[in-house]
């Protein structure tokens, strides 16, 4: 069947039932490996994407009820890796193994939109839904307090 | 005993943490043996273009531990170029140029660190001696700096760019003749350097196993039984082949025996492979599968079952003495105090984020496969036997992984690709799900201890007898499940005796991060505690003076059991460099001046494995329901004279400390031989609010530089242990948490 999403700003025609998770759609049918598969129940969220103005599961969220709202993984933040968490995540050094920080920094995206410049506790409550295998956490944290005072570049929307 | 890196899995079955000793050997040493790969050249690991950008090749796979960073940096500081001018790019499977490809044991920054500098010396000779061809002046009068050549009598310099291509062509220097930097000129060594992956994964590049994508390629899953080892008696096939998007379903016999003890070939699990045009089509199409299964003998064990066993054992004379010395019996008989405790810890299993999978494209009688495998010469050799093909026909990509933490030491999974492959006329990538992952891990064993100590009148240890019951058969302890005749504190007590017992398993297990050491640390240092709490004393000062005593001699099959030392003296603990790291944490943790407030505690806990030293103290708050919060965590690491990447390795040892406590509140528990966990809500890991903050210091001493990542590792569980009893006078002999009667907050 043929659905029409828009992912980082660019509208594609997918043939997927409309139950089959945007997580598969992103990676298998569109290309887009950035957002990961983890546990396939939304409680690791190495699959997080922003839909809307919502960080979501996309391995919980099936293709057919995204097709009107826009979503933004983790390819489409910046044009170049320049978005402030992007540069904050690299001047930290946050990853060890690597595979959880695209969820983690759309998490990070979600929260900083919302809140832009959140307390430790804030962070740990938007934060714990994104597991790291690695214990990269004490840098996650400390990354997102950094983007947070340089201010947030706008996601292209 | 003489291991070798094939032998790997075996090793840790038989000996236990710390006795993966094979891997430290001094490289240089380990060339002369038969059988090793030829000499290392510069040429193989160094390629420079004209406009002077280097090329390291990096030879180990990385799954996290930075190794894509440490070894080419070695490299590049003897070969003295600007680590900006340097592009890493990973290395195939090629391991007669390369030598050992190998990720595990912390063995990397050991074995590395003495030839990769002198490749990137070699390589530096070689641009001199290009340079002093071309001016006609001695290589003795000529200089290098950041990428060039220099022959300060003249002042003329050629960029290594400008040489490149000569000096290719000249014959290398033996790497044993050449000389190498005086440490305090290091410019990369023993400074931070960005992660050469690090800007690919913010911005999502396609980088790691799962991400492999070939024209055409097909997508497996596989159904296995809910049984270890179960066989397939029939199943609904033409069914399945029926649904959208299924190209194949392959029916996997299966050649692995459920026993406790796994050969170097296993042969496969059984199982019911479904190819599909996408991974998604092929998990739907698993949906509808009706398998009856032959479940076989695994099926008749269970938790329960271990447990009633394990105590059995513990009361039975034991089945085999690891070491001994002193009369032990005796010393506990007259001591003016015993302290008895049971110990025990479960099952556990790895769940690295990326889930296992594999690519394999057969071709031609060629197979080429994308694999993540930490031990990829192993894979194939393993691929090899199981198709029936030559090594020499397959070509192995090492590609990064979402996390190995000794998963990837096994290669089932991706014998499981090429066996698909060879049977599919297209690429294929197998993925396990969670679920899979979670019921298929080789699993971290568990084990029963039973202890005794011994104290004097004035509250000195008399003795220390431990009882190990363990896994295995008559000859075997299952990997991951022996233990050392060095196991701490082996040599310090003036009467000791470590015995052990197993009884039979049915599962496959592993090496988990420390293998052995994540168990056994959490044991001793815990019964230690409680050793120096009956005896009135502080347990910092206790195991400071337990490490005083004059070690107890080896006797000569104990010392072939330990090894030969190391040049620089690491492979056997040195009590000094161990005291340094509890005194360092000490110091920085305020411990003697630690608060004593109910329902808040300080725990102490140390550690030598993998050749590294580490000491953590916890800072831990027990609510009235039994809630843990660990407020703040110290840690002093001692792996010798220089810590390559301080960054990297600083944000390894704080997530060995998280791993650590993620551990503590995990079990994989059997009934009827199925697994009862599934995903990460039964087994989970530590999330962000309960991450702790951390402090790590480093105590730098004149050792060679050792690996850190699983070394940092064990001493937290004891850490978290201590503390709770610190804060509550409740002692954990039992994990997880949880079958303690606490839980995290």
């Amino acid at each position: 069947m043929a659905l029409k999403v828009k992912v980082n700003n660019v509208v594609a025609t997918v043939d997927a039932p409309p139950d089959t998770p945007l997580l598969w759609v992103l990676r298998d049918i569109l290309n887009l490996k950035g957002t990961k598969f983890g546990c396939g129940m939304g409680i690791c969220g190495a699959c997080t994407v922003i839909v809307g103005d919502h960080a979501v599961r996309s391995c919980m969220t099936h293709v057919g009820s995204v097709t009107d709202e826009p979503i933004t993984t983790i390819e489409g933040l910046s044009p170049d890796g320049q978005h402030a968490l992007q540069v904050a995540w690299e001047t930290h050094e946050v990853p060890q193994c690597g595979y959880c920080q695209a969820g983690q920094i759309m998490s990070a995206v979600a929260l900083l939109e919302r809140t832009p410049h959140p307390t430790d506790a804030e962070i740990d409550a938007a934060m714990s839904g994104n597991l790291c295998r690695c214990g990269t956490y004490t840098h996650i944290r400390q990354a997102i307090h950094e983007a947070a005072d340089a201010g947030v570049a706008a996601r292209p929307k | 005993m003489r291991l070798n890196r094939r032998s790997f899995l075996q090793l840790t079955a038989l000996a236990g943490g710390g006795l993966a000793l094979d891997l430290y050997r001094s490289p240089l040493a380990a060339a002369q043996e038969p059988g090793t790969p030829p000499d290392l050249t510069p040429q193989a690991f160094i390629h420079i273009a004209p406009d002077g950008m280097v090329t390291i090749m990096a030879r180990a796979s990385e799954s996290g531990q930075g190794m894509r960073n440490m070894l080419p940096m070695l490299i590049a500081e003897e070969l003295d170029v600007d680590w900006k001018s340097v592009r890493v790019q990973q290395a195939e499977l090629n391991e007669k140029i390369y030598g050992h490809q190998f990720s595990g044991g912390s063995a990397n920054t050991p074995q590395g660190w003495e030839p990769m500098r002198r490749v990137g010396a070699a390589g530096r000779q070689l641009l001199i001696a290009a340079a002093a061809q071309t001016w006609g002046v001695p290589e003795a009068e000529c200089t290098t700096q950041s990428g060039r050549v220099l022959h300060a009598a003249s002042g003329r310099s050629l960029s290594y760019g400008e040489l490149a291509a000569k000096a290719a062509a000249l014959q290398p220097p033996a790497l044993s003749s050449v000389k190498l930097k005086d440490p305090k000129n290091y410019r990369i060594i023993g400074h931070s350097q960005a992660g050469v992956d690090t800007h690919a994964i913010v911005t999502g590049k396609p980088l790691f196993g799962i991400d492999v994508q070939l024209p055409g390629m097909l997508y497996a899953a596989i159904e296995k039984a809910p049984v270890f080892a179960g066989k397939v008696k029939s199943a609904n096939i033409d069914q399945i082949k029926a649904l959208p998007g299924v190209r194949h379903v392959l029916v996997i016999d299966g050649g692995i025996t459920p026993a406790a003890y796994t050969p170097w070939e296993p042969g496969m699990e059984p199982g019911i492979a479904i190819v599909a045009d996408t991974w998604w089509q092929a998990q739907q199409a698993r949906k509808q599968l009706k398998v009856d299964w032959d479940l076989g003998p695994a099926a008749t064990q269970s938790t329960e079952g271990f447990k009633k066993r394990a105590e059995e054992l513990l009361k039975a004379s034991p089945g085999t003495t690891v070491r001994k010395y002193g009369d032990v019996d005796a010393a506990l008989k007259s001591s003016a105090k015993v302290v008895e405790a049971t110990y025990q810890y479960p099952f556990i299993a790895h769940v690295t984020l990326e889930p296992q999978g594999a690519t394999a494209h057969w071709k031609d009688g060629k197979l080429e496969m994308w694999s993540t495998s930490t031990l990829p010469a192993d894979g194939r050799g393993l691929v090899a036997k199981t198709l029936g093909i030559q090594e020499s026909d397959i070509t192995t990509h090492m590609v990064r992984s979402g996390g190995s933490f000794g998963r990837r030491l096994q290669n089932d999974y991706l014998v499981e690709a090429a066996w698909i492959a060879k049977r599919v006329d297209a690429p294929v990538k197998l993925l396990w799900s969670r679920e899979d992952d979670i019921a298929h891990d080789p699993f971290r064993p568990g084990g029963t201890f039973g202890l005794r100590a011994g104290l004097d009148a004035q509250g000195r240890m008399t003795a220390w007898r431990q009882h190990f019951a363990t896994f295995g058969d008559e000859k075997h302890s299952t990997s991951g499940g022996g233990i050392g005749s060095a196991s701490y504190p082996a040599g310090f007590p003036p009467a000791y005796a470590l015995y052990t017992s197993a009884q039979p398993l049915m599962l496959r297990t592993g090496a988990l991060r420390a293998p052995g050491d994540n168990a056994y640390c959490w044991v001793a240092q815990s019964f230690l505690d409680e050793v120096a709490y009956a005896a009135g004393r502080d347990p910092l000062e206790f195991q400071l003076e337990l490490l005083s005593n004059k070690q107890a001699p080896w006797s000569a099959s104990e010392h072939d059991a330990v090894g030969d030392h190391e040049p620089t003296g690491q492979a056997v603990l040195i009590p000094e460099r161990y005291q340094g790291v509890l005194k360092l944490v000490a110091e920085k943790s305020d411990w003697a001046h630690r608060s004593k407030t109910p329902g808040r505690g300080m725990g102490i806990a140390a550690w030598f494995c993998h050749l590294g030293y580490y000491a953590t103290v916890a800072d831990v708050s027990v609510d009235a329901q039994n809630k843990v919060t660990v407020h703040r965590v110290l840690a002093a690491g001692d792996i010798g004279s220089q810590v390559i990447n301080p960054g990297a390795a600083e944000n390894l040892a704080f997530g060995a400390i998280i791993e650590g406590m993620s551990h503590m509140g995990q079990e994989i528990t059997l009934v009827d031989g199925k697994i009862q966990q599934s995903n990460f809500h039964n087994h989970p890991l530590m999330r962000m609010r309960q991450a702790p903050k951390i402090e790590v210091y480093w105590r730098k001493t004149d050792y060679a530089p050792t690996g850190l990542g699983e070394p940092a590792l064990p001493p937290i569980l004891p850490a978290v242990s201590n503390a709770i009893f610190a804060a509550t006078g409740k002692r954990i002999q039992t994990l997880p948490l949880q079958q303690s009667g606490f839980s995290w907050a």
